[in-house]
């Protein structure tokens, strides 16, 4: 056991890292794990180690193994082979509990919080401080949390549920959480996800006290800038084998991105909006008490219009009063100049707009059912006879678009669940591409999907605009933003507080705009 | 239960640190006020139109009659917490109040607290069975607390027909437990009034407790955050049942005589009890000291219809529109405070 750390740090010492960080002996040690699902083998043979003081990135596309890797490691899957280290210890870790007890500490995109708890209590359940008697000792663990807060420079009251609270906002409980109990090493899977450039600013200066309070961060993220903003090394993982380790002062994007795809990736982008198209979509003066305030905007056949803003900015709610899921309190919604009356999905859908919603896996399919009857889902009228669907005609449509968008599917009648989160995505896509829509309204596109999937994404939408179809996408990524769409409409507080072309938009000035910036000032 | 209270009131003014908690919010936190208010209110209502209510006699009415549904809507309210039901309770209740009997039949020397915990571990032993199902074989507590709602039920309909018990079985000392007061409040009430005090004390300062809320109100985090999920629901229905048997003992105490019928419906008392008194149905939140309320909220209407003159067939539809208020009530309350949360974190963040 002491021979295989010690053989880790000559490794160490041998070549990967010329400029050691803080302490060059390693926090955590992976060595040759393997784990398969029954014939399918998920990991093969990965090492990975982990410093103190460091922010280590794991990358791969979809299906590479990072997500089997970060749950042996959280405690929930046992790996058939390998072995893990911590300080030089050999530790199992065969449970939740038992990684945490470790010191490994898990924040997922989605954090899993007790709604109708304190944010206190979030943090400490099952291992709340005492007092005499075996009770619980609440002003103590009120001040804790609140020390954990301070500690991270992020202040959320401790005393409050955690009901409400933003997606960052429940990230960082998770994240004090772990602090609380002096976890070394953490994890965090896909943090950045649903987050908001704000937001996402804030995580990373928390990233920072973390590493200089000695911890371990491993970073998992599909957002490539953002992993050479924060990280000193990326391991790059492939169909579940390693690929290598490297210091991201010696690599680059486009290296990177070669060794995770194993080809290169070709960036879409728009063929420039072509402004002469007539208005598909013609909002006006949409209102939504409390939610959304005077939204006026248009979007032309073979432009891509995205709407930029923060998380709980209201670009959701926009869309799904624009398709008539929620009731709005005024303004009218014209498709190919036609006023849409008794706003429904429905009605929505019949003049011709299809809406790809933000969870897929909640609102844009129906998980357990077969690949091809979800495709069918939204044109069974078109597919039936006499109120039968034709299952050959349903086979048939659902063929011929998953071939169009090159879904990667064992077979059409298996369930959605068996497809990866970029290929879930592609088959929500072609649901209501094939209603041959005039106007897509898309939410967040490629929420964590793998590189090359997301190429093949945007080149779709901006094929589908050269067609001649217009798009309207909400998208919190601002690269998405800049590379594809041709305006940028962007959302503050539910107000449309700005309009960028594609020319004049930058990421500085939609960030000053999303966040109010032209209010401050006149205030 | 004045305990209770003060341990709720801490929470409650650090929650209020900010300049100005708006209303919705410290109504969700305040749900056991709201409803003493309402409570208040029909009281005070009703003695105005028939002045006889607010009597000594009638107030011992309102108070001794709900002990026993008190008792066992504490108990559901645990089960409820952890996203469980359990429609075991009046059966239960039954069961132990003819075990009871019985065994005054057989040692008419029992000593009174020895019977009561006798009722107690009967109702103990049926949350076992429940509890093992429920929580290690893993069926929902709907389906399983059903069936043995009906299998209990059965049970005592068998053994009744077998020996007769009346107040000529029963000794004195017991059945003054059931008719006597102490310092002008019912001794039945006494026993609910500890139970409430000691269990709301532990549901909020034991970690096994803690617990339970954490399971009702996010099932899959309490598996991630290590808690023994099983062994708590588990906890739940055993504590749901043992009080359950101690009711039956009381009840016992209260009629001096048991049928094949006795506590049948009382589960849906004890739920509807915990809900009206803003425990969630969907687990998670809500207070026994809510749920008492509620008891004695639905019981207070109960008699005030009575002495209002109305007909007792409303009474049932009386608390069923309660019941949806309550639910629909709480439902808004969420939402409510759900965005207002948003809206102060939103804001915050700004600052």
């Amino acid at each position: 056991m002491g021979e295989a750390v010690s053989q880790g740090i000559n490794e160490e010492a041998a070549g990967a890292v010329p400029h050691p960080p803080v302490d060059p002996k390693p926090l955590l040690v992976v060595e040759h794990a393997t784990k398969s699902f029954g014939a399918v083998r998920a990991l093969n043979d990965v090492s990975i180690e982990l410093l103190r003081g460091e922010a280590h990135a794991l990358l791969g596309e979809n299906g590479a193994g990072k997500s089997t890797l970060v749950k042996i490691l959280a405690g929930v899957y046992q790996p058939d082979g390998g072995s893990i280290y911590l300080d030089g210890a050999r530790v199992q870790l065969t449970s939740p509990a038992a990684a945490r007890d470790a010191g490994v500490s898990v924040i997922y995109q989605e954090p899993t919080l007790f709604p109708d708890l304190t944010v206190a209590e979030n943090i400490f359940m099952g291992r709340q401080p005492l007092k005499s008697g075996r009770r619980i000792d609440r002003s103590k663990m009120m001040k804790v949390a609140n020390d954990a807060f301070t500690r991270l420079g992020v202040h959320i009251e401790a005393s409050r549920v955690a009901r409400g609270l933003s997606v960052a906002d429940q990230q960082i409980v998770e994240i004090a959480k772990s602090i609380s109990f002096n976890a070394q090493v953490i994890i965090m899977d896909e943090p950045t996800a649903a987050l908001t450039e704000v937001e996402v600013e804030r995580l990373f200066d928390v990233v920072k006290t973390l590493r200089s309070q000695g911890a371990a961060v491993m970073y998992v993220s599909h957002r490539l800038q953002e992993v050479f903003d924060i990280c000193q090394r990326v391991t790059i993982l492939r169909d579940g084998a390693f690929v290598k380790t490297s210091l991201t002062a010696d690599t680059n994007i486009d290296e990177v991105i070669r060794s995770m795809v194993g080809r290169d990736v070709v960036a879409a982008t728009s063929t420039g909006g072509d402004a002469t198209g007539e208005n598909v979509l013609e909002v006006e003066r949409l209102t939504r008490e409390g939610i959304f305030t005077d939204i006026s905007f248009n979007v032309r056949a073979g432009e891509i219009v995205a709407l930029a803003g923060l998380v709980g900015a209201g670009r959701t709610e926009v869309a799904r009063g624009i398709f008539g899921i929620d009731r709005v309190d005024a303004g009218s919604v014209k498709v190919g100049g036609k006023k849409l009356k008794n706003a429904s999905p429905i009605s929505a859908m019949n003049a011709g707009v299809g809406f790809v919603p933000e969870d897929r896996r909640q609102q844009g399919l129906v998980m357990e059912m077969a690949i091809d009857r979800n495709v069918a889902l939204a044109s069974l009228r078109g597919l039936s006879r006499f109120g039968f669907v034709r299952k050959a005609s349903e086979r048939k449509l659902a063929y011929d678009w998953s071939t169009r968008l090159s879904l990667k599917y064992g077979r059409l009648s298996n369930t959605v669940t068996t497809l990866s989160g970029g290929n879930q995505q592609k088959v929500v896509l072609a649901k209501w591409l094939a209603r041959r829509p005039r106007l897509l309204i898309i939410d967040e596109p490629t929420r964590g999907i793998d590189i090359g999937t997301k190429a093949e994404v945007h080149r779709l939408l901006t094929e589908l605009v050269s067609q001649g179809v217009a798009v309207l996408m909400i998208s919190s990524e601002m690269p998405e933003v800049l590379q594809i769409s041709d305006r940028i409409l962007v959302l503050c507080e539910g107000r449309l507080i700005d309009e960028f072309s594609r020319e004049d938009a930058n990421e500085n000035a939609i960030m000053r705009a999303a966040t109010g910036f032209a209010r401050v000032t006149a205030s | 239960m004045s305990q209770n209270l003060d341990e709720v009131a801490p929470t409650l003014s650090v929650g209020a640190a900010g300049p100005k908690t708006p209303l919705i919010l410290k109504l969700v936190r305040f749900r056991e006020f709201a409803i003493l208010f309402a409570l208040i209110v029909v009281f005070a209502a009703t003695s105005i139109k028939n002045t006889s209510f607010a009597s000594s006699s009638s107030i011992q009415g309102l108070l001794s009659g709900p002990a026993v549904i008190i008792l066992i809507a504490v108990g559901e309210t645990l089960v409820i917490i952890t996203r469980n039901v359990d429609l075991t309770v009046g059966s239960v209740l039954g069961l132990s109040a003819y075990l009871v009997g019985d065994l005054y039949v057989h040692y008419p020397h029992t000593p009174v607290i020895v019977a009561l915990l006798f009722g107690t571990v009967v109702g103990a032993v049926c949350g076992v069975v429940t509890g093992v199902i429920v929580a290690y074989a893993r069926v929902p507590s709907l389906a399983v607390t059903l069936g043995l709602l009906y299998i209990i039920r059965g049970v005592v309909a068998v053994i009744v027909n077998a020996v007769q018990i009346n107040a000529t079985s029963l000794p004195t000392g017991f059945i003054n437990v059931g008719a006597n007061n102490f310092i002008g409040i019912p001794i039945m009430m006494w026993v609910a009034i500890v139970v409430v005090a000691v269990v709301g004390y532990a549901m909020r300062n034991f970690r096994a407790a803690r617990e339970m809320y954490a399971i009702g109100s996010n099932p899959e985090a309490a598996v991630l955050a290590g808690i023994r999920v099983q062994r708590r629901i588990f906890g739940a229905f055993v504590t749901s049942g043992a009080l359950a048997g101690l009711a039956g003992a009381l009840w016992l105490a209260e009629f001096a005589t048991v049928g094949s019928t006795a506590g049948t419906g009382y589960e849906l008392d004890a739920v509807a009890a915990a809900v009206v008194g803003g425990v969630a149905i969907f687990g998670g939140s809500g207070t026994v000291l809510g749920a008492a309320l509620g008891a004695l909220f639905l019981n207070t209407i109960n008699q005030a219809l009575v002495a209002a003159g109305v007909s007792s067939f409303w009474d049932e539809a009386v608390a069923g529109l309660l019941l949806v208020l309550a639910i629909a009530f709480d439902r808004y309350l969420i939402v409510r405070s759900e965005r207002i949360l948003r809206v102060e974190g939103r804001e915050r963040g700004r600052h």
